[in-house]
């Protein structure tokens, strides 16, 4: 077993160190050869994954009975208001307004139909109404962050929200997040649950984010930034960005369907 | 096959994102056949992981899948079979809930338990099985293709109000964690 830096000065590493370290990860990623489609759970550059990643495989299960279908959410679970994230209170939000909206599929490209979406971001300022948030950005009274729908008959999900700031983070020296919004998502079975983050075209952070770059395959990591539409762009309303949203995971009858 | 989304972990802020009234109670905590399903999330050192978020996701005490909705508003009285509960600040979660049925005679009833925590850029899930039928246990299949050393790791304890079932992220007893084809 390696052995493992829980050293509070960890945080003093410096950027430069922890892009040394990331890009040893994506140099022995090439070496290997093996496509990968998800984050690594060990992934040291992320300093809060050392003691908290599984070091043995995960182990291999077919799935039954309740892993086959998913909860089942409705119009009492969400309200349609629930999916502006600028009218919870009683003033504009301060930033950029803005539409996000996309399909969620399963791996066969079929819709996954009224499921539940949860979303939550920080504001303009880069700032989480969470009481563990220190960074010293101004809170936004008119914003809180949190949204929730229903995707529709084809899978599209949308919310209108305003765009999240980039933020400051301990995991060492000057360390920033890329502007993200979190999803959370679920399948017509459990084994698809997804909790993500989307993120947004040519942030220049994203090359020094343990997070992002925990997902070694470049291909796979663009697959998590959205598209500025400006066909979801409203006239002197909102910007809009699309992101479509694959979910992987088991299918009961792939074969019935195999074309 | 699309590639699929990647995930990312739930960091550290979704605490006033994803919790919501009555998430952990998937019926009242007053109910006479209501359970408690309850532990730890430990990480590699054994310390308590304050910033947790466990799903649970079962079948009803007669075997049948639920699918009603309501869970994010309870009234009460639907049992939707899936709930949602936060570690507290020592790394211990709690629902209460009812006993997992078998969904087909002599299967053996499990809960199935998904793990997301700051530091995990993944969901992990597992099962949590009722240890009252070793019968039923014995027979399992998923449990039949665990190593013997670590297939407690899958079995919940019983209690007088229910059962304990903790989940260690990593190290010497670490929990059994899933992965299903096609991920
Ligand atoms: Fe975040």
């Amino acid at each position: 077993m390696t052995t493992i830096d829980t050293n509070p000065n960890a945080a003093q590493r410096t950027q430069a160190e922890m892009s040394a370290e990331m890009a040893e990860q994506t140099a022995a990623y090439e070496r290997a050869g093996v496509e990968e489609t998800q984050p690594r759970l060990d992934y040291a550059p992320y300093r809060s994954s050392l003691l908290r990643h599984p070091t043995k495989d995960l182990h291999h299960a077919d799935p039954e009975s309740i892993e086959l279908w998913s909860p089942c959410f409705g119009e009492r679970d969400v309200h349609p208001l629930e999916s502006d994230l600028t009218i919870q209170h009683g003033g504009e939000p301060i930033g950029e307004r803005m539409v996000v909206t996309g399909r969620v599929v399963d791996g066969d490209g079929r819709p996954v139909r009224r499921q539940l979406v949860e979303i939550w971001q920080a504001n303009a300022g880069g700032r989480y109404v969470h009481k563990r948030d220190q960074h010293p950005a101004p809170l936004d009274p008119s914003f809180t962050g949190v949204g929730r729908c229903l995707t529709d008959d084809d899978g599209t999900y949308r919310f209108t929200t305003i765009k999240p700031g980039p933020y400051p983070w301990k995991n060492h020296r000057n360390a920033w997040r890329p502007a993200h919004i979190h999803f959370s998502l679920f399948g017509t079975d459990f084994t698809q649950r997804l909790v993500t983050q989307m993120y947004f075209p040519g942030d220049p952070l994203f090359a020094l984010d343990p997070i992002y770059q925990s997902i070694r395959d470049a291909k796979a990591r663009d697959r998590l930034v959205a598209t500025y539409d400006h066909d979801v762009t409203t006239h002197e309303w909102a910007t809009g960005y699309r992101w479509d949203i694959v979910l992987s995971g088991s299918h009961p009858t792939p074969l019935e369907e195999d074309h | 096959m699309l590639p699929p989304t990647p995930a990312q972990t739930v960091g550290p802020f979704f605490g006033y994102a994803l919790p919501f009234p009555q998430d952990d109670e998937l019926v009242p905590p007053g109910r006479a056949d209501a359970i408690r399903l309850h532990g730890d999330v430990l990480d590699g050192s054994g310390a308590g992981v304050p910033d947790a978020l466990l799903e649970l996701w079962q079948a009803a005490p007669d075997g049948t899948v639920p699918q009603e909705p309501g869970s994010l508003r309870r009234d009460g009285w639907t049992f939707t079979g899936w709930g949602r509960a936060s570690t507290d600040d020592a790394g211990h979660y709690s629902f209460t809930t009812l006993r997992p049925g078998a969904t087909e005679p002599g299967a053996a009833p499990f809960f199935l338990v998904t793990v997301f925590a700051r530091g995990l850029m993944n969901r992990l899930f597992t099962r949590a099985y009722l240890p009252d039928d070793a019968d039923a246990l014995a027979a399992d299949r998923l449990l039949a293709t665990v190593a013997a050393d670590r297939r407690d790791t899958l079995i919940a304890a019983a209690e007088p109000t229910g059962y304990r079932f903790d989940v260690r992220l990593q190290g010497e007893d670490e929990t059994v964690f899933l992965a299903y084809p096609g991920e």
